[in-house]
């Protein structure tokens, strides 16, 4: 079996991805500047633009605090699941066509589960983990309590998540990644691209609310409310291990703008290319041009929503899980089925 | 007012389009996406600097006038000062008014730019100017004596004009 080319896709696909954590940090300082009309980082290198290893140089010389009644142990490893989980859940997102080079046909995903988007459900929810270590293990209220909320969130949209996805499965009747991207390669009456979005819209609205929950984004941000609980579960954490927190976070959502694109915007189909009589190679390299800007545009998204939205309260946030995304999730699956039997 | 009077108002009577919610989620973000597009407010701090208006209060300087300074040491703004930031000591001098400061300090760090000791004056020989740069490495620096107050009064004259026009 060939283990080079995955070791190489697996140290492209980190590279890239932390590369892109680092500058989304950076790109989510300015958007949220210049949407309170300010300028935000600008003056380490040109327009800002080395800030990122400025502020990864300062987290790495910061003195590393672990208090003396924490459990020392899982401690240190929550960041650790945190990070490993938000990284791993990219290896199964495809992210071009097979490209043909060098008289190889390369799949552009790092690994082809065939159960890929379980894969996907069950580390997502794994991330939850290391919030709710890192707040026992803190031994401090207020990290116990974020770390408590955190769970409680999770189980109350993971629900509604895996619901909405049903209506995708259905449409595309795999459980494979790729195949789910294939799938939304054709149109609909002939000029809207035929992607989950549109053929589901009530599945993508349930399932981006619930993946915001799942990355603990605002307006879902609860288990670190800072207003309520300090810093919340990372309260305790100092130097990289905060630094590895923080990384997380920014991976958790690239990996969720990935997965949206792949489920619901066409993944990287890139619309009506094949009119426009480009090489085999230059379509397929296309493609993951289109499935890298598909992710910044719903990484904008995920920013622009983060300055624009307040935090829900914890009662609201509960009732909305379970009083109104479960019924909806609930309603796609029955309209889905409607739709398919006709 | 009384804590139960101050209820709490809540707005009932939500459209279907409200309740929805998502509609009302779009118009914030058209209007956050709208916020990026207009100019920021920002002024870029070490090239850029902010030109004080009049009616601001900097730091308090000693109003020169024919190369002596105005103040006849009364000892009023030393009396008035809450933060206890000034020490006037006087001496006498041939000049007309007969009295000056031998010396007269102010403390920077204890300072708080209340404008007490300007508005106290009898003889509008100590006033705020505008400037607001005033750091310092260590205390003795802070410790500003005459020949730091000490200010020609061309310098003030907007301040100046500003007191008179709002006598
Ligand atoms: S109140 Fe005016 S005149 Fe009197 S000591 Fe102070 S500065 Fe001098
Ligand atoms: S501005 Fe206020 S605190 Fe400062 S020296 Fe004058 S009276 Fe004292």
């Amino acid at each position: 079996m060939n283990i080079i080319e995955p070791l190489i896709k697996i140290a492209l696909v980190l590279l890239i991805n932390l590369t892109t954590v680092a500058y989304l940090v950076y790109a989510e300082r300015r958007v949220s500047a210049f949407i309170q009309n300010r300028v935000g980082p600008n003056r380490v290198g040109p327009m800002g633009l080395l800030q990122p290893v400025a502020d990864i140089v300062k987290l790495f010389f910061k003195e590393d605090i672990v208090p003396t009644a924490a459990n020392k142990f899982v401690h240190s490893l929550a960041p650790l699941i945190s990070l490993i989980v938000a990284l791993s859940t990219f290896a199964v997102i495809p992210f071009g066509n097979t490209i043909h080079l060098f008289g190889h046909d390369f799949k552009l995903m790092i690994a082809d589960v065939n159960v890929g988007l379980l894969y996907l459900l069950a580390l997502s929810s794994l991330g939850v983990y290391g919030i709710t270590l890192s707040g026992w293990s803190s031994n401090n209220k207020y990290s116990l309590l974020g770390g408590l909320r955190s769970s409680a969130q999770m189980i109350s949209y993971e629900l509604s998540m895996g619901l909405s996805i049903i209506g995708v499965l259905m449409i595309s009747s795999s459980l494979q990644l790729d195949k789910i991207v294939v799938h939304q390669g054709n149109y609909l009456m002939g000029f809207i691209p035929k992607w989950n979005i549109f053929l589901q819209p009530l599945g993508c609205i349930t399932f981006v609310v619930a993946y915001f929950a799942e990355t603990n984004r605002l307006p879902f941000d609860l288990p670190e409310a800072e207003p309520e609980l300090v810093g919340g579960y990372h309260t305790e954490y100092s130097g990289m291990k905060f630094g590895l927190f923080f990384l997380a976070e920014y991976a958790n959502m690239i990996t969720a703008s990935a997965v949206i694109t792949t489920l619901y915007l066409g993944g990287w189909q890139f619309p009506f290319i094949e009119n426009f009589g480009f090489s085999p190679l230059a379509v397929s390299l296309l493609q993951v041009a289109a499935f890298g800007v598909k992710i910044a545009l719903v990484l904008l998204f995920f920013i622009i929503v983060r300055w624009t939205i307040p935090r829900f309260r914890y009662d609201q946030l509960m009732n909305i899980g379970w009083k109104v995304m479960l019924p909806l999730a609930i309603l796609n699956i029955i309209i889905t089925g409607f739709f398919i039997l006709l | 007012m009384s804590l139960e009077k101050s209820t709490i108002i809540r707005k009932k009577d939500l459209s279907l389009l409200e309740r929805l919610y998502i509609p009302e989620i779009v118009k914030g973000m058209t209007l956050t996406i709208r916020q990026m597009f207009t100019p920021t407010f920002t002024t870029q701090y070490p090239e850029e600097r902010f030109q004080p208006p009049a009616s601001f209060r900097g730091r308090p300087v000693l109003v020169e006038e024919h190369g002596v300074e105005r103040c006849v040491a009364c000892g009023l703004c030393s009396r008035v000062c809450p933060a206890l930031a000034i020490e006037v000591q006087a001496g006498e001098t041939e000049l007309g008014k007969e009295r000056y400061p031998e010396k007269f300090e102010i403390n920077m760090i204890r300072c708080i730019f209340c404008g007490f000791c300007e508005e106290v004056c009898p003889e509008e020989a100590i006033i705020m100017s505008q400037e607001y740069e005033l750091a310092f490495t260590n205390p003795q620096d802070a410790l500003f004596g005459k020949d730091k107050l000490l200010v020609p009064i061309e310098k003030v004259q907007t301040r100046l004009d500003f007191l008179r026009s709002n006598r």
